[in-house]
């Protein structure tokens, strides 16, 4: 081999290279680098002031475009009522849209049980939804990368890529995930991400009578909802899932799952 | 090397360059690992921007307040000034001009939301001035004789 044959060869060696480099390249570091987002978007819910009245269900349905006939919902509320015997009662028909209106609990099947004032010990109702979780067990699983985390920590699913393969309806531990029925992807809340970059309150939080759903930014100290859950008693759901839920209650109960 | 070898060789490596090819096409260009790192950033970044472009349709009480300023004061000293009127009267979106009308929910269903009486001591619920609905005017419209933008007593 002559120098110049050498020199030759490696040059071809080094476009070949680069060229598959740039074929195979899936890791881009300097977008991981580009931005530390300065917000972190999380939920405070005081369960003592909600009445149970579904609202915000209603709400969210109308402005997510969630069909308002069907079942399934992006946010919903329990009912749970604590009897003098030590049972558990809890309901959320048709996820709570058109409130809770009775004291007959739904036990399914069309049959009802009605629990008396002088029965009861504590009942209240708990509004559900996303919980944006900061290591998403949905998003782990997606094989697509259809479904991501936004860099202000909001859970999205890209309905142009979703295969509609459903694991991470499986994966999600807190049942928030279903199916849209029209668009037959993958759905859930997702902080009515429209509004919350315009700076408007999510559908939900607007329609709250009473406050007890409120959205915050836990990177920002003068948070009224970051001080919260910085300075007060305050409760994520199956936090042994190790998710990291970001979804925080106030005025829970041991009984809620 | 023997020609039978490099044969199916060659069909291995033209395959393999057609499916890299065809991914450099079928892969949107902004596809890739973003701010949350490969586990949870792995995304198409266009689909933010989809999602930010959805419509906004409830656009809180503000939005009704210069048009409809007499319904505002009036309600404004009552305890039902804590309610949307768009919980009510449904989501303005582009209103007046897309729908030029709203369709109210007068229902007797949307006032037992709240004042249909539950017992439940832990919550704000039992604190709300409620009615038995079986029993308190079954059947007729709560608007029938209150007003719900006067609240309390009956017209
Ligand atoms: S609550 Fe479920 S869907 Fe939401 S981010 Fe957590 S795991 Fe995903
Ligand atoms: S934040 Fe938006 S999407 Fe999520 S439950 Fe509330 S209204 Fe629905
Ligand atoms: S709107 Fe507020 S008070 Fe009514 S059910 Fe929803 S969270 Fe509870």
């Amino acid at each position: 081999m002559t120098r110049r044959d050498f020199f030759k060869l490696s040059l071809k060696g080094v476009i070949t290279a680069g060229l598959a480099k740039g074929l195979f390249e899936l890791v881009k570091p300097e977008h991981i680098l580009a931005s530390t987002s300065n917000i972190r978007r999380v939920f405070l819910i005081d369960a003592h002031e909600c009445c149970g009245c579904g609202l915000c269900v209603k709400a969210c349905k109308l402005e997510n475009e969630v069909p308002y006939e069907s079942s399934v919902s992006r946010t919903w509320i329990e009912r749970y009522v604590m009897t003098k015997d030590g049972k558990v009662h809890a309901d959320a028909t048709n996820a709570g849209r058109d409130g809770f209106t009775s004291t007959k609990i739904d036990l399914g099947m069309g049959k009802y049980k009605d629990i008396k004032k002088e029965d009861i010990d504590k009942a209240f109702f708990v509004p559900k939804l996303c919980n944006q979780c900061e290591n998403p067990s949905c998003v782990q699983v997606c094989p697509v990368g259809a479904t991501y985390q936004a860099a202000d920590g909001v859970v999205l699913v890209d309905r142009k890529w979703c295969i509609g393969c459903g694991y991470c309806i499986m994966a999600c531990p807190y049942g928030v995930r279903f199916f849209h029925p029209k668009y037959r992807t993958a759905e859930k809340c997702n902080f009515c991400y429209h509004r919350i970059s315009k700076g408007l309150k999510t559908a939900c939080v607007q329609a709250c009578v009473f406050g007890s759903r409120k959205l915050g930014n836990l990177k920002d100290p003068n948070d009224p909802v970051t001080k919260t859950i910085m300075t007060e008693r305050v409760w994520v759901l199956k936090e042994e899932y190790g998710t990291k839920p970001q979804v925080y209650y106030t005025n829970l109960s041991m009984e809620v799952r | 090397m023997k020609n039978h070898v490099f044969r199916p060789l060659l069909v291995v490596i033209g395959l393999v360059a057609i499916v890299l090819i065809a991914r450099l096409f079928i892969v949107p260009k902004d596809f890739g690992v973003w701010e949350r790192g490969y586990m949870y950033g792995w995304h198409r970044k266009s689909n933010e921007e989809d999602w930010k472009a959805v419509k906004v349709k409830f656009q809180g009480r503000e939005y009704c307040k210069d048009c409809h300023s007499e319904q505002y004061s009036q309600i404004s000293t009552t305890p039902h000034a804590i309610i949307q009127c768009e919980n009510c009267h449904g989501p303005a979106i582009d209103h007046p001009a897309d729908p030029p009308k709203l369709t109210i929910d007068r229902s007797r269903n949307l006032c037992i939301r709240c004042h249909s009486y539950l017992p439940y001591p832990t919550t704000i619920r039992s604190k709300i001035k409620g009615i038995n609905p079986d029993e308190h005017n079954p059947g007729i419209e709560c608007v029938m004789c209150h007003n719900p933008h006067k609240a309390s007593k009956p017209k």
